[in-house]
């Protein structure tokens, strides 16, 4: 008996799927790597939302790009690889851009979309040397990129020192991954020219044990730390830094470790937390108002709209802004509203987002301007820093934006992407 | 009425000993190896290669591993995926420094340095036993991991820690990197396992294999006969680490191709998979073994197509309804079936045999 209806249920499961369709469309496929699940959907939630929220306000107030409609399939990665893996292969088919919004999904897919002709655009995270389009063709990090990042972060803590930081000691607190790693080489060639000594302290995914690290912390007393956190373990960490009394000023979080989030489980503790940014807080540009309009008065917000004008909301719609973008650009080029997967990636290099073009878009004010070219992939650089207020609970800039130390880092970038051409024998474009 | 063994009589003992002593089972299975070597290589494309057919291939192969060791030998292991890590850092270190060594070789060669690794950590075995032993091969598990994590060496120093496949050839056609075929990879997976599929059966028919058993059965009875205990679990576990190690070197070079040890052969993401994939099997079957696999390679999957793409499901809703399933069907297993797939197909062939007058 059980057999028989296990056997029904088979051959039932069988046929709904045989009679399965594919609903074959015309539209802009933007497919969507997220996480809303699993330890880093703190941070995954708000950004997917930022995403989801920016394309059905484009698709409602000007009825698409170039009056072809978005279409953004989400596939639920949970920040695992392999998950990763399969959802570009399910939606790679004449699909725009990835961002796969993990650094270790974006290691894996910068082979397989430059074999498969898709851009991946990873918003100042992913391969730091990506940022040379003369090795990487489809791929994009612009504006910044942690090298960047690191050298801002040692840049605003030499303008607290008067440009003396000899014999002090900067902590770096790591994701034990490819991401948290990629700022290590930036920050000892730093060490080599400021006299600063450089201590390395990793933290295992997913990063709820940081005792030891803090441990260490309490003994070696570094001046200052710098953090390259995601998901639970920027909160974690954040509290743990308040529970020993570290001076709050000086622990600085890159800019995927400076959300709400992160900062709001600690409490008061948490106030004076800095961290690094490349799009201002808050909800009160023009897109603010736009979403606003068409999609959460319409109820169709994304998720429960809890986040909406938070710092990884508003980097959400940045990114998508930077996306949508480059669409129209495409679209203008090769003078077409159907643009092809190649012809998305001629608009992606020649994004040129100046303040007035911001301005338009609705973000005014909120990102300082950058554009792509066929050599630099990697925007402008640039990136400002924040200060976290327990008391009002919002977060202020408190520099302007500034850019990183091109000696080094152009240096280091020709040098890790010209490795990487050799390795995959890549010849280089643009000259 | 068609299944059955009535009329085929075995008269020489080699027929008696065969793999598949009834004619319906060999057909049924030449069909599969039909199907599997000139059907699919046709039809196949890079979805079905890269999300099903090629992580299922090579998760059996770890599965048939594990079951060597914990199904056949009785030894638990939860170090499954440090022992995959050895054979990926193999495969890379032995891939930069003879770059024209042919991947099959390095990949055989990867196989039998993980088992040196096994049979080091397989020696506390002839001490401890059960639950204890679980925690020693944690251990190796653990400490594995951290090692390829923690010196730079084997990665061959690069900044992020990554280790990054370079593309090789088989016959001319690219089997690693990017630009491999679907069938290339599909292929080349697909003979390892049928080859090291057919090894790993006799192997259990054999004498080795049957001391084996002896061993898991009751270690002391099988001491008293002459099962000599410290060549039989080192064995098992050698011979399970080369499996494990080719997995792993696949799963490296011919299916992700860029791997971050840490998240790549993670506890959570390799060890217990591959043990519920022996579990929900069958522990001490082959078949078990691939049916394991295929369940727990193809169920994520398979549920995500169903919510998602036909009834319409957010992703994220599905995701939840997907790991509430999971544990679900988990505990369902192991009340209603504790001998897993492969004894279903066991009952079901009973019934088959019997059809269609039951008694």
């Amino acid at each position: 008996m059980r057999i028989k209806q296990l056997l029904m249920g088979i051959v039932a499961s069988v046929i709904a799927v045989s009679s399965y369709v594919e609903i074959a469309v015309a539209d802009l496929k933007f497919p969507m790597l997220v996480y809303r699940t699993g330890a880093y959907a703190p941070n995954g939630i708000p950004n997917a939302d930022g995403f989801v929220d920016y394309y059905k306000m484009i698709n409602a107030r000007d009825g698409g790009i170039g009056g072809e409609k978005i279409l953004h399939p989400e596939c639920e990665t949970g920040y695992k690889t392999q998950v990763g893996v399969e959802c570009y292969e399910k939606n790679k088919q004449d699909a725009m851009v990835f961002q796969p919004m993990s650094t270790g999904i974006t290691y894996q897919l910068i082979p397989k979309a430059t074999a498969d002709g898709v851009t991946v655009y990873s918003t100042g995270y992913g391969r730091t040397s990506a940022a040379n389009g003369k090795v990487f063709k489809w791929i994009f990090n612009a504006p910044v990129t942690y090298w960047d990042g690191a050298s801002i972060a040692v840049k605003h803590i030499l303008g607290k020192n008067s440009n003396d930081i000899k014999g002090k000691t900067i902590a770096l607190v790591y994701h034990n991954s490819a991401y948290g790693k990629e700022p290590i080489r930036t920050l000892e060639q730093l060490g080599k020219k400021h006299g600063f000594k450089l201590m390395l302290l990793p933290v295992d995914h997913p990063g709820q044990e940081q005792k030891a690290t803090w441990l260490k912390i309490r003994k070696a007393r570094p001046d200052y730390i710098l953090m390259w956190g995601w998901g639970v373990m920027n909160q974690v960490a954040v509290k743990s830094a308040a529970s020993i009394k570290f001076p709050m000023e000086n622990f600085i979080g890159i800019w995927w470790s400076g959300s709400e989030n992160d900062v709001l489980p600690a409490g008061e503790g948490a106030h004076g937390y800095k961290s690094l940014t490349f799009n201002a807080p808050g909800s009160n540009y023009q897109v603010h108002k736009d979403i606003k309009k068409y999609v959460h008065d319409k109820g169709e917000a994304s998720g429960d709209g809890s986040h909406f004008g938070t710092v990884l909301y508003n980097r959400g719609l940045f990114q998508a802004m930077v996306q949508v973008e480059a669409a129209r650009v495409a679209q203008q080029i090769h003078g077409t509203s159907k643009i092809t997967p190649a012809m998305y990636r001629d608009g992606m290099e020649n994004v040129k987002l100046d303040a007035k073009r911001l301005e338009e878009l609705g973000f005014k004010d909120f990102a300082p301007p950058f554009a792509n070219s066929c050599e630099n992939h990697g925007g402008s650089g640039l990136a400002a820093v924040q200060q976290w207020d327990a008391k009002t609970k919002s977060w202020s800039m408190i520099t302007d934006y500034m850019g990183s130390d091109r000696a080094i880092i152009d240096k280091l970038i020709a040098e890790d992407s010209n490795k990487y051409a050799a390795e995959q024998k890549i010849a280089e474009r643009c000259n | 009425m068609i299944y059955k063994e009535t009329g085929q009589y075995k008269s020489s003992y080699k027929s008696d000993h065969a793999i598949f002593p009834l004619i319906q089972d060999k057909i049924a299975f030449s069909t599969l190896m039909f199907i599997a070597f000139l059907v699919i290589p046709f039809v196949i494309n890079s979805y079905w290669e890269k999300a099903i057919l090629v992580p299922f291939l090579i998760f059996s192969l770890a599965a048939i591993g594990l079951n060597i060791l914990t199904g056949y030998c009785g030894q638990v292991s939860l170090g499954t995926g440090g022992f995959m890590a050895v054979g990926a850092f193999s495969t890379y270190k032995i891939m930069t420094y003879f770059p024209d060594m042919n991947i099959m070789i390095i990949i055989l060669i990867s196989g039998l340095i993980t088992a040196g690794v096994g049979i080091l950590f397989g020696l506390p075995s002839l001490r401890i036993k059960g639950f204890y032993l679980a925690v020693a091969t944690l251990a190796a598990q653990f400490f594995l991991v951290w090692l390829f994590n923690k010196v730079p060496w084997f990665y061959n120093y690069s900044d992020t820690g990554q280790i990054t496949v370079s593309e090789r050839l088989m016959f001319g056609i690219p089997v690693t990197g990017a630009s491999a075929p679907p069938y290339a990879t599909y292929l080349f997976c697909l003979v390892l396992v049928v080859l090291l599929g057919f090894a790993a059966k006799n192997l259990i028919r054999s004498k080795i294999g049957r001391s084996w058993m002896a061993i898991r059965d009751m270690d002391i009875a099988a001491e008293i006969i002459g099962v000599p205990p410290l060549k039989t679990k080192l064995s098992a576990f050698a011979i399970s680490s080369f499996y494990i190690g080719v997995a792993g070197a696949l799963y490296f070079a011919v299916f992700l191709g860029a791997i971050e040890v840490t998240e790549s052969f993670d506890i959570m993401t390799i060890s217990f998979p591959v043990l519920f994939m022996i579990i929900i099997g069958g522990l001490g079957s082959m078949l078990g073994s691939f049916l394991g696999a295929a369940f727990i390679v193809t169920l994520p999957i398979g549920l995500k197509f169903v919510m998602v793409d036909m009834v319409g499901m957010s992703a994220v809703t599905a995701k939840h309804f997907e790991i509430t399933i999971w544990g679900l069907l988990m505990i369902i297993f192991l009340i209603v079936e504790p001998h897993g797939l492969a004894r279903l197909w066991s009952i079901a062939k009973e019934k088959l045999r019997r059809w269609p007058f039951p008694y």
